[in-house]
């Protein structure tokens, strides 16, 4: 188990455009490189064009003419999707009811001719992976969500797939399953080493799960890059809203600081500019005794969550500015406050065009 | 108070319209089995009538039967895969088709019939088999098999089934056998009740198409109310009863079940 053996097929998805039939351009010409085993998260808000991708990758959709998909180097992009050895995990799970747990995770094996009694073997192996035990001879519809939602997996894992589809998997459940089912999942991918796209708007999970995260805008890519690239250096404002909270200030810049209404708070890189669209993480500042000099500001309202603090803070920008704090500092409403920022957790953004 | 008086009502309307439709219903089923009719029960209880139709029509109720049974097959061959075909495929030509399909529906059988008489009643032997009613039944029973099993297609999601199948390795008709038509079952059941009962019961069209070889029940019914006694017509109506009520009450038990699920 522990040590990690690669599986799966790297893919590239070149030129792959999709403009259905009424009309509607639901994803950009857009080029991928998915690297064997591979987790590749497509992450971005709904309609945005994520499972459009997903499908036109899984066989189910044609790109527009010119776009290929290639496996391992294989031309696929004529393959129906019965020919391209996909495991596809669905949004609705499309587990067939009239059949049990169990035959549904053998059904792609039947399809493919293996024998009974190896078929058996490599569905009680699933079975345990993905912790089903006992509820091999259940029909669907006596299925708790996480328990189909399991079924899904090991149906699609059976098969030793090139890659494995996943298109948000975990919408359908609670808040808590979600996230531990996250987890089960994020360890499963990582045994099977197998690999991947998966399709989210949760950003929570792009983060856990994703080697890569692809961030999508309307049909188009926004950014590509590893979780922390995405988080630490959004390529743009849409970026850095989507993925995770963050204050973004608008501000003139007089060489190496920006000018803000709290004060001047100094900034790492600022190149020729001398105006700003500044994306700062709400843990990345500090609060400190209100300073002779730097940036000030009074506290509009605490929100005390447990593990830590909400803080919004006003007069220091032109915005409020949304702070994390430890849970341990004590502040209220109406005092003046110093905050102190790293000039390197400041990331300048392009101007908005 | 004033609900109360209002169930009432309604309840004595709702019997009132029952009555209205099941006297005539019964009365004539008692007309076949009395030994004469004009005298009335007293006269004396009999299964002579009922014995009388099966020597003269036997013949028109085993065609029925197998005419019924007939177009229940090609309904079943033919549109079930239409249906499948009509509901993955989706799509303006999709939608065309299905509108010509059940374009049967809005017309008047005996205008279906005139059609077929004027487009085939020159191929002689063709317009003297059966044959010749069973397309004409397959063409008035065909939209009830399609919308049935499409409207159960919208209920099981069947698109996204036939997907889950596909990306297992399922080539279409592999995914047709193994998961689609056992998923549409309830569908394709309710459906094919409808079709053997309006095969069954079928009169207009079959009455313009038939020839004197070619009878069915509904059409020596209409036959024997011309030119028989009173008791042997009613007896006649006894036999379509016993034969068509069984499948009413099992299509509404269907019905039923599948509001329940
Ligand atoms: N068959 C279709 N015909 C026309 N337009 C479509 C079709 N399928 C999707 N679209 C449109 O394409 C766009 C992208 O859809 P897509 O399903 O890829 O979005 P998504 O990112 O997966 O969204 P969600 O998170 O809500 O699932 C949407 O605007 C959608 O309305
Ligand atoms: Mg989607």
């Amino acid at each position: 188990m522990s040590t990690m053996t690669r599986h799966g097929a790297a893919l590239k998805v070149e030129n792959c455009g999709k403009t259905f039939a009424d009309g509607t351009c639901a994803l950009a010409r857009a080029t991928l490189d998915i690297a064997q085993s591979e987790t590749l998260v497509l992450l971005g808000p709904s309609g945005c064009g994520k499972t459009t991708l997903l499908r036109i990758v899984a066989g189910l959709e044609n790109p527009d003419a010119g776009g290929r998909v290639l496996f391992d180097g294989k031309d696929l992009t004529r393959q129906p999707i019965e020919k391209r050895n996909v495991g596809m995990v669905f949004q609705s799970y499309a587990l067939f009811p009239n059949m049990t747990v169990a035959d549904n995770i053998g059904y792609g094996l039947k399809i493919r001719g293996v024998k009974r009694a190896e078929r058996a073997a490599r569905v009680a192996e699933l079975v345990v992976l993905t912790n089903l035990g006992g509820l091999e001879d259940r029909r669907i519809d006596q299925l708790s969500g996480g328990q189909r939602q399991r079924v899904a997996l090991a149906r699609a894992v059976a098969i030793r797939p090139s890659v494995l589809l996943l298109d948000e998997p975990l919408t359908a459940l609670d808040a808590a399953l979600r996230e531990r089912l996250r987890g089960e999942l994020n360890s499963l991918l990582r045994t099977l080493g197998i690999t991947a796209i998966y399709v989210t708007h949760d950003q929570a999970e792009a983060m856990e799960l994703g080697d890569r995260i692809v961030v999508m805008r309307k049909g188009a890519i926004a950014q590509i890059g590893t979780p922390r690239e995405i988080y630490f250096t959004p390529a743009d404002r849409f970026v850095a809203e989507f993925v995770g909270a963050a204050n973004i200030i608008e501000a003139p810049i007089d060489g190496t600081h920006l000018v803000l209404p709290g004060g001047r708070q100094p900034i790492a890189d600022s190149g020729p500019r001398n105006q700003a669209v500044a994306m700062v993480r709400p843990e990345t500042i500090g609060i400190v005794e209100a300073p002779a000099s730097g940036l000030t500001g009074v506290v509009d309202s605490v929100r005390f969550a447990g593990d830590r603090q909400r803080i919004i803070v006003r007069g220091a920008a032109s915005i409020p500015l949304t702070v994390d704090a430890p849970n341990t500092i004590k502040v209220h409403a109406g005092e003046r406050i110093g905050l102190s920022i790293e000039p390197n957790s400041i990331r300048l953004l392009p101007a908005e065009g | 108070m004033r609900d109360r008086i209002i169930f009432i009502l309604q309840l004595l309307f709702t019997l009132l319209v029952a009555a209205f439709l099941a006297v005539p219903a019964a009365l004539s089923i008692a007309a076949g089995v009395t030994v004469n009719y004009f005298r009335g029960i007293q006269s004396g209880i009999t299964l002579q009538w009922v014995a009388q139709v099966w020597e003269l029509y036997a013949g028109t109720i085993m065609a029925s039967i197998l005419i019924a049974l007939g177009t229940l097959a090609v309904t079943l061959v033919v549109g079930i895969p239409a249906a499948y075909a009509l509901y993955v495929r989706g799509g303006r030509l999709a939608r065309l088709v299905e509108e010509i399909i059940t374009l049967p529906l809005a017309i008047p059988g005996l205008a279906i019939a005139l059609a077929l008489l004027l487009t085939y009643g020159g191929f002689g032997s063709f317009r003297r088999s059966w044959l010749f009613i069973l397309a004409g039944h397959v063409i008035f029973t065909m939209p009830f098999m399609v919308r049935s099993v499409m409207a159960v297609f919208a209920t099981i999601d069947v698109k996204s089934l036939d997907e889950g199948a596909a990306s297992l390795g399922a080539a279409p008709w592999r995914r047709f056998i193994d998961v689609i038509v056992p998923n549409a079952a309830p569908g394709i059941l309710a459906g094919s009740l409808m079709v053997v009962t309006l095969s069954l019961g079928e009169f207009n069209l079959t009455w313009m198409l038939h020839t004197p070889l070619t009878k069915t029940l509904p059409v020596g019914l209409a036959d024997s109310y011309a030119s028989m006694r009173l008791e042997v017509a009613s007896a006649y109506t006894l036999i379509f009863f016993v034969m068509i009520i069984p499948l009413l009450v099992a299509m509404q038990w269907i019905g039923e079940r599948g509001n329940l699920r």
